[in-house]
């Protein structure tokens, strides 16, 4: 059942909380340079898909595949391999708050498990050096030594973003980066999100209920010589994205912008425009 | 009745598993040497202050006590002695470590349970990060390794506080006091007066990690964490100070 190529395999996955299906019986896959638009209201489900492909939460059936490898039964210190090579952006950031904007994208690079005890430790140079990097991707390298409350709300999720991929990771999950953000912010950060894709052709899960959000997604590239996002060409299919819509736990629909628009269903419909 | 009890079981379970998990922690890499560094200026260093004053108005208040009690007998000479042995033995690990308990078992509990409301516990485990080998263990070590020298440094005050009342409100002169303090010290005092504050920082540390790691309801529940982490890790120290006691007594 291992396929290098497929990143991350739900397979009939459940995930209850007491009374309540937060995840009822989802399957779904995705491959190396695609991304997933996961739509869905509030309580649809769309974080504990996120946090049940990190581990974060535990199935009840089903199993999970993470680069191959079954991750379902797997102990917490047998996870850190794994997540180290999966970046996350929170829904409200989830920033360490004691600590500068520097020291928090600096942060898996210097303290994870994986970094830490292989002796693969980058020098603190190496480090910063990195950190200016990632900061200037995403237009903040000013901010260095300011802390997260200092920060507006986008600027915040864009450090969040810088965090989730100072390791290039093959694969990033990023959940409602645009919530609450005035369009114009958002759309920031959903272009920061293409780049990231398009320069690096990592697999990107965007949790969200915008539906412009998927819209730029599926019809926009990153062009690297002018660093604009242009619309992408009628005929490109060099990236794959999917739209999925979740309701109450269910995966209620999976298929490309196209096919999203023509649905009929009164639920799906309504992230179509 | 059993549903009564299961609830403080499966807590008191949590706690035994989080407890094995840090201290398994403190022989497996990777280490955060830094993060120890801090807390132990944080639990150490910023406790100083507040447990030299308690240290030596204990001495002072039980000089005083004693002395009054000792002069209808004609022994205000052996001063030194009760107030060295009450203090190393009992006094001087318990208040250290409820001070410690008010100080920092809050401290740590409010400071984990902001981190688990706002999500930063997950953020720490998806970023790759043990939670419990970043923010427990070190908590743990700093404590276990800063509040028996605490101890000692309140210990020391409380007997010049001591000296201090026997000296200038009862005329003991330096050698009738300091003497008897020193010879009756048996190495059993000593070890039960340094064995205590050990335990009891393992107590206040993962008490304090343990409230914090599982706090829910947002910031109503952060205080509910607080509170619980202080009011729990007190009456333990008092419960296992009382049969710590006991078997020193036993051993003599």
């Amino acid at each position: 059942m291992s396929d290098g190529s497929i990143f991350l395999r739900f397979d009939d996955v459940s995930v209850r909380f007491g009374e309540t299906t937060a995840l009822d019986h989802v399957s779904f896959e995705i491959a190396g340079g695609e991304s997933r638009i996961v739509y869905g209201i509030a309580g649809s489900g769309k974080t504990t898909l996120l946090k049940a492909a990190l581990g974060l939460v535990k199935v009840d059936s089903g199993r999970i595949y993470v680069f191959g490898q079954d991750v379902t039964d797997l102990e917490e210190s047998a996870w850190f391999e794994i997540r180290a090579r999966m970046g996350i952006l929170f829904q409200e950031g989830g920033l360490f708050d004691s600590m500068t904007i520097a020291e928090n994208v600096a942060y898996p690079l210097v303290n994870s498990v994986v970094y830490r005890s292989s002796g693969k430790r980058p020098d603190d140079h190496d480090v910063e050096a990195k950190v200016q990097e990632t900061l200037r991707f995403v237009d903040l390298e000013q901010t260095l030594e300011k802390f997260p409350s200092e920060l507006s709300g986008g600027m915040r999720r864009r450090v969040g973003i810088a965090r989730a991929v100072v390791t290039e990771p093959p694969l990033v999950l990023y959940d409602s980066p645009t919530a609450g953000l005035d369009p114009i912010t958002a759309n920031t950060i959903v272009n920061l999100i293409l780049k990231e894709r398009d320069l690096r052709n990592a697999a990107a899960i965007l949790v969200t209920h915008r539906f412009q959000d998927g819209h730029l997604m599926a019809k926009f590239r990153y062009n690297p010589s002018s660093g604009q996002i242009d619309a992408a060409p009628a005929k490109d299919t060099s990236v794959k994205t999917k739209f999925f819509v979740m309701n109450e736990g269910r995966l209620v629909f999976e298929g490309t912008l196209a096919e999203l628009k023509l649905s009929q269903d009164p639920y799906v419909s309504k992230f179509a425009k | 009745m059993l549903d009564l009890l299961k609830r403080p079981v499966a807590s008191f379970q949590d706690f035994i598993i989080l407890s094995g998990r840090a201290m398994r922690n403190i022989v497996r890499t990777p280490h955060y040497g830094d993060d120890i560094l801090i807390q132990m200026d944080a639990i150490g260093v910023g406790s100083l202050l507040i447990v030299m004053l308690v240290g030596l108005f204990s001495g002072l208040i039980m000089g005083q006590q004693m002395a009054r009690a000792l002069r209808t007998y004609g022994a205000t000479g052996q001063i030194g002695y009760i107030v060295s042995v009450a203090l190393i033995r009992e006094l001087g690990p318990v208040l250290v470590a409820l001070l410690v308990a008010g100080r920092n078992a809050s401290g740590i509990a409010s400071e984990l349970g902001s981190m688990k409301v706002t999500e930063q516990i997950d953020a720490m485990r998806a970023l790759g990060t043990d939670p419990i080998q970043k923010l427990v263990t070190p908590r743990l070590i700093a404590t276990a390794v800063t509040l028996p020298l605490l101890t000692i440094i309140a210990d020391f005050l409380g007997l010049v506080g001591g000296f201090l009342i026997a000296r200038f409100q009862f005329a003991v002169p330096f050698s009738q006091y300091w003497t008897p303090a020193w010879q009756n010290l048996a190495y059993q005092d000593v070890a039960e007066g340094l064995l205590k504050p050990f335990v009891f920082a393992i107590i206040v540390a993962l008490v304090g990690c343990f409230y914090g790691m599982r706090t829910t309801g947002g910031t109503e529940g952060v205080g509910r964490s607080t509170t619980k982490a202080v009011v729990v890790s007190s009456i333990w120290i008092f419960v296992t100070t009382y049969f710590l006691g006991k078997i020193f007594v036993n051993l003599q």
